[in-house]
């Protein structure tokens, strides 16, 4: 972050024009709310605070660890889904993914086979499914938003293919209240919520601070530059989707557990409320841009929102168009702070900003 | 510019003219007239605001301060629509026309003439733009699409383009960097064609030979500020060379004698279907080997076969004696070989991303620890590149985009030299970068050769081939076809080998 007047003027004549410095706590203050990702944190923060204040029964252990429950399975899938949307690509097939997961869990337990294999068994089937999807998009070079919009109603459909209309809801007990468990035993902190946030720091981890993560924003910015510096971008993005089934699969063994139950059009339409949260969170739906703080931010704060309005006694139209309205906010936003941030910094580059350019591209000429 | 008594007032003129973007000074009163009859070249380093001229001729910038003058009136430009009725038109280096309209229909995009029921008069524009491309010359179907035209044949449309709309006022901007040397003696001819027809010229190159065919009249700009405009006769390359950057450039070829070490690349009987077939060469340690041919040759697919970017369909690439699995960057990057790409933008840079980067791209295994990267590991890194490669950058966790097109060169060198490579290929190295960063680029290659360096370099520039090369190979349509010692290679040897054409001294 230092204003590094790097390097050697070897001509005397080189113009000075380096902005001028500023000092470093400021700069580190205007880079941090500069970051994509600073609204949706803000804006969850006062969410939290204003539900608190001012909506009843909202801070209580139940209804945090209901919140906390009822976005786990969203909160699980939005990670992989932004690894994929910063390489460029998409995932649709998640929510029937989680669905054709539980379908098999649920076949599987009526089959007789124990609780403790069947799980092992549906991250196998998800990572297949995910793979499925790798093939397509990477070896036949198809685009991922036709090739998973086709395997979301394959994979839906597959789900029915075992099940049909019937549901599977005699797991045991055991398990189905053990979803739900708190983690040792405090309240209002579903397990599942610390398994989540784990997770969530494995992953920012990975896009944060290692090879590969980095690689994940040059594909997503220009993948033939990537391609050229070695990078397997295909390799790359084929584990992408494989990872991502295999957690889409994870979250259908949670997601049938919690409700104690199995049917093939469960999680309908969950996929878009995964996107969402994703691009609410930062992420640029064009590749390149985007963190996981953002999106754990963004799953946040969709929860808090629908539950907050929820115990406002709003019914669920309402809700539904609340949610719309919060996402166009998103979009509409990062807009508006780019146009308004341009406006005010003309540039901080020392070279001249239209002389550097060797190929101008002004669509003046059309 | 002391000399504008004549009579006549030209049809464009800019007096004292300043723009600034932020607290970067762009222009700093600089002076152009362009005469009717007259083609004026404009020289300078990249960031001397040569673009910025242009876009301020072409209406897309206002000027802070100054005068647009148009037959000696003064007159703002506030849109690029005001520039055009003014009769100014501006060919870019690569025009953006409409890939999916025919060739007439972008020439008319806009204002097609119209029949009598308002509908679009097809067989109107059809005829003009016959008539035009009679006037010009040139031999393109006005019924074709635009998609699949070269670039040398785009810039014509855009120049047709311009005269239907009575256009007294033309800039080139770096017109000929990616034309071959028939398609830019093509251009040369309209342009002189042109001229002679009354019209004014403005025309920006890097290209010296070009500058002292074409130009009758050269400013030099430096820094955003005018520094002379003289008769080409009264000039020379070195004078010129000299105003641009402001003191002696002590030899644009720097080329150090050294003594070549083993064998380092060999390639043998390399073929990719229809693009090249059956090239084979080698490299050794120490020594420059130039590629050399016509855009379109296959140079650079060779080139790209090599390193595994691109697969090739039979033969085989070996770096010191071990084959190399095909199609696979990461094994070439292991076994040494480092690949600075022809398109900086494309293929060399990841535009959005900082400088450290891009800089430290090609290691970021190397620089992590226990898996985890640090960006300390990548600034340390690439500053110590930056220092040594003499980059110009204000913060290094600036994007790359905000650097000029000379220090983004830079920060693709520094990229694949931090690798430590044995072979190092580069494609057109110099394109597109100022006289000052290339003298410096060239005296790079230099040095690294003399550290034992086996260097492949593709160029379309004549001279910086005869000039850097340790041996010429000459490509034409997919094959080699002569391989020339530094001491037989010179423009004639390297012309006929590249046209195709057998010399009396076949190799």
């Amino acid at each position: 972050m230092a204003p590094e007047r790097v390097i050697t003027t070897p001509a005397a004549d080189a113009p000075e024009t380096g902005p001028a410095p500023r000092p470093e706590g400021a700069r580190r203050i205007v880079s941090l709310l500069s970051r994509r990702e600073s609204p949706v944190v803000a804006v969850l923060v006062v969410t939290l605070l204003g539900a608190s204040l001012f909506v009843d029964m909202f801070a209580t252990g139940r209804n945090i660890s209901f919140l906390l429950l009822s976005i786990a399975a969203i909160a699980l899938m939005a990670l992989p889904m932004t690894l994929i949307v910063i390489t460029g690509e998409i995932d649709l097939s998640v929510a029937s993914t989680l669905a054709l997961s539980s379908a098999t869990l649920g076949v599987l337990w009526e089959a007789g086979v124990p609780i403790e294999t069947a799980l092992w068994i549906c991250l196998a089937v998800g990572a297949g499914l995910g793979a499925l999807n790798g093939v397509l998009v990477t070896v036949l070079g198809l685009p991922s938003l036709a090739v998973t919009i086709g395997t979301m109603a394959l994979y839906r459909g597959l789900a029915y293919v075992l099940l049909g209309d019937r549901a599977v809801a005699s797991y045991p007990r055991s398990w189905v209240s053990g979803a739900r468990d708190p983690f040792l035993g405090v309240e209002g902190l579903p397990w599942i919520a610390v398994a989540v946030l784990a997770l969530a720091v494995l992953f920012a981890v990975l896009l944060h601070a290692t090879s590969v993560g980095r690689s994940l924003f040059d594909i997503g910015n220009n993948d033939e530059a990537a391609r050229f510096s070695g990078t397997p971008v295909r390799w790359t993005k084929f584990w992408l989707f494989t990872l991502s089934g295999a957690v889409a699969a994870g979250a259908g063994v949670f997601w049938t557990l919690q409700y104690g139950t199995s049917r093939a059009d469960t999680a309908f339409g969950l996929e878009l409320q995964v996107v969402a949260a994703v691009l609410l969170g930062g992420v640029s739906i064009f590749g390149g841009v985007g963190s996981i703080l953002g999106v754990m931010s963004g799953v946040l704060l969709l929860g808090t929102a629908r539950n907050a309005l929820q115990l406002f006694g709003l019914t669920s139209e309402v809700l539904q168009i609340v949610t719309g309205l919060i996402l166009i906010a998103s979009v509409v936003a990062p807009n508006l702070v780019a146009r308004v941030r341009s406006r005010r910094v003309p540039g901080p580059n020392p070279v001249p900003v239209t002389g550097s350019t060797d190929r101008p591209r002004t669509g003046e000429q059309s | 510019m002391a000399d504008d008594r004549s009579p006549v007032p030209p049809p464009l003129a800019l007096v004292d003219v300043t723009k600034s973007f932020g607290s970067v000074r762009a222009l700093r009163g600089l002076s152009l007239h362009l005469r009717a009859g007259e083609i004026h070249a404009l020289v300078g380093e990249n960031g001397a605001g040569k673009s910025t001229l242009v876009k301020t001729i072409a209406g897309v910038h206002r000027p802070d301060g100054g005068q647009v003058l148009v037959d000696g009136e003064p007159t703002e430009f506030t849109a690029p629509a005001d520039a055009q009725r003014a009769g100014v038109a501006v060919i870019y280096q690569e025009p953006t026309l409409f890939p999916d309209l025919s060739v007439a229909e972008n020439i008319f995009v806009g204002r097609q003439p119209r029949t009598r029921l308002g509908t679009i008069d097809r067989t109107a524009m059809r005829r003009a733009t016959r008539e035009v491309f009679d006037r010009l010359g040139v031999d393109v179907d006005p019924d074709r699409p635009a998609r699949g035209l070269s670039i040398a044949d785009q810039q014509l449309v855009e120049i047709a383009k311009a005269i239907t709309r009575d256009a007294r006022v033309l800039v080139m901007d770096e017109p000929t960097a990616a034309l071959s040397g028939v398609e830019a003696e093509r251009l040369f001819t309209v342009a002189r064609a042109l001229r002679d027809g009354g019209a004014a010229l403005l025309f920006i190159s890097h290209r010296f030979d070009e500058v002292f065919g074409l130009c009758d009249r050269v400013t030099v700009v430096r820094d955003g500020a005018f520094v002379s405009c003289d008769p080409t006769g009264d000039l020379d390359v070195d004078t010129v060379v000299r105003r641009m950057v402001g003191r002696d450039v002590t030899s644009l070829y720097p080329k150090e004698e050294a003594g070549f070490g083993d064998t380092v690349l060999e390639v043998e009987g390399l073929t990719r279907h229809g693009v090249f077939s059956d090239v084979s060469f080698s490299v050794r340690a120490g020594e420059i080997v130039a590629l050399a041919g016509l855009v379109g040759a296959g140079r650079s697919e060779v080139v790209r076969a090599v390193f595994g970017v691109d697969r090739h369909d039979a033969g085989t690439v070996r770096v010191r004696g071990e084959d190399l699995p095909a199609g696979r960057p990461r094994a070439a990057m292991a076994a040494g070989m480092a690949l600075v790409p022809e398109d900086r933008r494309q293929q060399g840079l990841v535009m959005e991303s900082s400088i450290e980067r891009n800089a430290t791209a090609t290691r970021r295994w190397a620089l992590s620890r226990l898996g985890l990267l640090s960006s300390r590991a990548e600034r340390a890194s690439a500053r110590e590149w930056g220092t040594r490669l003499q980059l110009k950058a204000g913060a290094l966790t600036d994007p790359v985009s905000t650097l000029s097109g000379g220090n983004q060169q830079k920060v693709v060198l520094a990229k694949w030299l931090s690798t430590e490579p044995r072979v190092l290929f580069v494609d057109e190295p110099t394109r597109g970068i100022d006289v000052g960063t290339k003298a410096e680029v060239h005296r790079l290659l230099s040095t690294l050769a003399g550290q034992g360096l086996a260097i492949v370099m593709v160029s379309s520039e004549l001279p910086e081939v005869l000039g850097m090369a340790d041996r010429v190979l000459v490509m034409h349509e997919g094959r080699l076809t002569a391989e020339l010692d530094r001491d037989e290679a010179d423009e004639e040897s390297v012309m006929y080998a590249a046209t195709g054409q057998r010399p009396s001294e076949a190799a």
